[in-house]
């Protein structure tokens, strides 16, 4: 599911857009130049969004295109590699009752773990082809990125060597907090760079902001910014272990900045939502904002991803209710 | 098909049990009106709804009878606490009856189910609530102890907001001890009728509301009746001033609620991308077709073309069709005459230099349906800077300083609603200071509140509905 990284070398976004002296100065002045958010206005445009009403066909496609745009995630200290091999048993057959449900667009685990997913995943393993199941790897300290840059991107080149398609770094929202940009912005510079593989192709790097310590949408804004800017192909909202994880305004928020990044520069960049969506009729809604925010271009898995683990079961049951007619229940989905 | 072409998702009318003919709901029964009955058409499809009658005087002449009675006998001597107790009953019974009512109005408006299922009905209900508990406080709406009813109040509303406009002016009333004869709008009269129904199953004692239909001479004939001691109107600014003519050198009371043309004002520090939600939002709810709508966009220069970029592409997303579909943001204008006028208005518009862009949607072969249009290049002196369109079209001019955008914005006979986009508290304070409107809203638009007085300055009229002086107005000094 790889789609050849269109981003440029790191950093390279943020010369052209500010020019080659890239000073800690521009950066703050072009960040805090940012359009403000309204919270209320934000927050009810968001809300309009959910009192959509999708039925019939428009359910049925939006069921089949979440499970393409979930990444299946187990993040734990207690994974195991049967932990493993049976969350990526899950992504190859998501429904044994149905052959036609599609497969998620990759597994997400903990960096050591890469090596046991791409072997559980077999010839599915995407490996950097645009067909198959990705693997995705969390990195850079996470989730509270507390450690040394070098430890950072050690992280990240052993996830990649490993087989890892996608990471997913944190920010050090200690940094942004402070108002270092630059560092933070250097962070995501060096970490894509460690996302480098021999041959000179990038794995994917999705960068999370970690929103809900981020707290205010004006700092989420200028994160998504910074981020885009740094060379990060995907914005991701949540780590999972902080409350509030993704919500629909800030999801919203961060469509709103790609959409404006598309305007200026004709580049798309992904958003990933991650932690507490679990339900189909949440994810409908997200689904929803994305289309109309950004347009139906960002309704693929190259440019929207769910991040989740309970949710691949929900949207089964409502699409064997679908398909059948009647409401199953819990035991006719798979624990994995 | 692809994603944004959403599935159907109609509200089921079954939930409705409308008759074929509704009469004039006086003194607690349903009588046959002595004029000539009309039908009411749905604008989306210009299918007939219902038949009503249509009242002549001798009608008006029972219905304020009837109030009269009611009110001497009945309401006027009931303590506030238990004219509480009925308000509240009705609050209850419109809020389990919402459903029901969004359904029949949209029916009838065009308005979309969205918004008289999330707006309009659930108002209704806040708004008999707020004045539920007017009723035994009356000491403190601040004339004194003891204010008093004035009587016999008779009510004209428009079809824009049609049961969100009757509570508006039925709830205070009933709520001060008045007892009331109402007449909806010739084109929306169903809901009003729904009331009726309403009213009965509250057990309202007989008289105290009384509903009567048809068209203008019939409000004529009511604000005109010697016995009606207070008059309150919604609507445009010619009939108001024929209204205020009439009752020129008679004690009844008045309260106008008249046209406007609310210039919404964005200077270049506003969070864009709800300043662009709150234009939308502040011309195309109810298809414009709104006394406080901000049909006057005023955008500070730099940004005017970045502006305009959003709000097209926003535009462009908004879904115009069947208003019983869930998700429809855009229904039918109300009337074939209303469709004219705006037609004809805008095309003066472009006549005189103005640049009309429109929302590429497809607009059904049956019912009456304007595109959302934004026209550019309007200056100050252009006829639709000027005259209310009352519909989905808005006009833009720009402006350099901030008193300059103060300057343009009161520069209009009207003064009902104004709106603020800015970042900077201070200067949204200053602004809103100095805008002569009767509602200034800062970085939000339309929106509405039973505890809010809400009214104009100027040609937009006098009075206020809402809040404690919203109660005043149907209130008299006590001896």
């Amino acid at each position: 599911m790889t789609t050849p990284s269109q981003a440029l070398a790191p950093a390279e976004r943020a010369v052209q857009l500010l020019g080659g002296d890239l000073s800690e100065v521009a950066l703050r002045q072009h960040l805090e130049g940012l359009p403000t958010v309204d919270a209320v206005g934000l927050e009810a445009r968001a809300a309009s969004f959910g009192t959509r009403s999708i039925k019939t066909t428009s359910k049925a496609a939006a069921l089949d295109l979440i499970i393409r745009m979930i990444d299946l995630t187990t993040l734990q200290g207690a994974d195991t590699r049967g932990k493993v091999r049976s969350l990526v048993a899950k992504a190859l057959v998501p429904d044994a009752s149905d052959p036609a449900t599609p497969r998620p667009a990759a597994v997400c685990v903990y960096g050591d773990m890469v090596g046991n997913a791409v072997e559980a995943l077999g010839s599915a393993w995407s490996a950097g082809k645009d067909d198959g199941i990705n693997v995705a790897a969390v990195a850079t300290a996470f989730p509270a990125g507390r450690a040394s840059l070098q430890v950072k991107l050690q992280d990240t080149r052993d996830a990649v060597a490993a087989g890892a398609d996608e990471i997913d770094m944190v920010i050090d929202r200690g940094a942004f907090l402070e108002g270092n940009y630059g560092k933070v912005f250097d962070e995501i510079v060096q970490t894509k760079d460690a996302c480098r593989r021999d041959d000179g192709t990038y794995a994917h790097l999705k960068v999370i902001l970690e929103t809900g310590e981020l707290v205010t949408y004006d700092n989420v804004r200028r994160a998504s910014w910074l981020s885009i800017l740094a060379g990060g192909d995907f914005i991701k909202t949540s780590t999972g272990k902080v409350q509030p994880a993704a919500t629909l305004p800030v999801t919203l928020l961060m469509l709103q900045v790609v959409r404006d990044w598309e305007r200026l520069t004709g580049e798309r960049i992904g958003v990933k939502p991650a932690g507490g969506i679990s339900t189909s009729k949440d994810a409908i809604k997200y689904l929803v904002t994305v289309a109309e925010t950004c347009g139906e271009a960002w309704l693929d898995p190259h440019l929207f991803r769910f991040g989740a683990s309970s949710l691949l079961n929900d949207v089964l049951l409502q699409r064997q209710k679908l398909t059948t007619g009647r409401y199953s229940g819990p035991d006719y989905v798979t624990i994995d | 098909m692809t994603f944004l072409d959403y599935a159907p998702a109609p509200e089921s009318t079954s939930i409705l049990r409308l008759r074929d003919d509704y009469g004039l709901f006086i003194g607690g029964e349903w009588v046959a009106g002595g004029g000539e009955s009309f039908a009411s058409v749905s604008p989306a499809t210009e299918r007939p709804i219902a038949t009503f009658a249509a009242a002549d005087e001798g009608d008006v002449d029972a219905a304020v009878g009837a109030a009269r009675t009611a009110f001497e006998r009945v309401w006027g001597p009931m303590s506030g606490r238990d004219r509480g107790k009925y308000l509240f009953r009705i609050a209850r019974i419109l809020a389990e009856r919402a459903r029901e009512l969004a359904v029949a109005e949209s029916l009838d408006n065009g308005k979309p189910i969205k918004e008289t299922r999330d707006a309009d009905v659930p108002l209704v209900a806040q708004w008999f609530f707020h004045c539920a508990g007017w009723a035994d406080k009356l000491d403190w709406v601040g004339l004194g102890a003891s204010p008093q009813p004035h009587g016999v109040a008779a009510q004209i509303i428009p079809w824009n907001f049609p049961l969100l406009m009757l509570s508006w002016k039925v709830a205070p009333a009933l709520a001060a001890g008045n007892t009331v004869v109402l007449k909806p709008a010739e084109t929306t009269p169903l809901t009003a009728m729904l009331f009726a129904d309403i009213c009965e199953q509250a057990g309202l004692p007989a008289g105290v509301v009384n509903l009567i239909t048809g068209a203008g001479e019939t409000g004529a004939a009511l604000v005109r009746h010697p016995d009606v001691d207070k008059v309150a109107f919604t609507g445009s600014t010619a009939v108001g001033r024929e209204i205020a003519k009439a009752l020129a050198g008679t004690e009844k009371k008045l309260t106008l609620e008249l046209g406007g043309k609310g210039a919404n004002i964005v200077f270049d520090d506003a969070p864009l991308d709800q300043a662009i939600e709150g234009i939308v939002n502040g011309i195309f709810f109810n298809q414009g077709q709104v006394c406080c709508a901000g049909s006057r966009l005023l955008v500070q220069e730099n940004i005017h073309d970045a502006v305009m970029d959003r709000l097209k592409e926003r535009m462009a997303t908004l879904r115009l069709g069947d208003p019983l579909d869930k998700n429809t943001d855009v229904g039918a204008i109300n009337s074939t005459a209303q469709l004219e006028r705006i037609t004809k208005l805008v095309e003066t518009g472009i006549a005189e230099g103005g640049e009309a862009w429109s929302a590429p949607c497809e607009l059904p072969r049956e019912g009456y349906w304007f595109a959302p249009t934004v026209v550019t290049g309007v200056e100050a002196s252009s006829t639709i800077a000027r005259e209310e369109i009352f519909g989905p079209v808005l006009s833009v001019l720009t402006f350099r300083t901030p008193d300059e955008a103060i300057a343009k914005a009161n520069n209009t006979p009207y003064g009902l609603s104004a709106g603020i986009w800015s970042d900077k508290g201070s200067r949204v304070l200053a602004v809103a200071d100095k805008l002569r409107a009767g509602v200034v809203w800062t970085n939000t638009f339309n929106k509405f509140d039973p505890a809010s007085p809400f009214g104009g300055y100027k040609e937009s009229g006098y009075g206020r509905e809402g809040g404690r002086q919203g109660m005043q107005a149907y209130l008299k000094a006590g001896k």
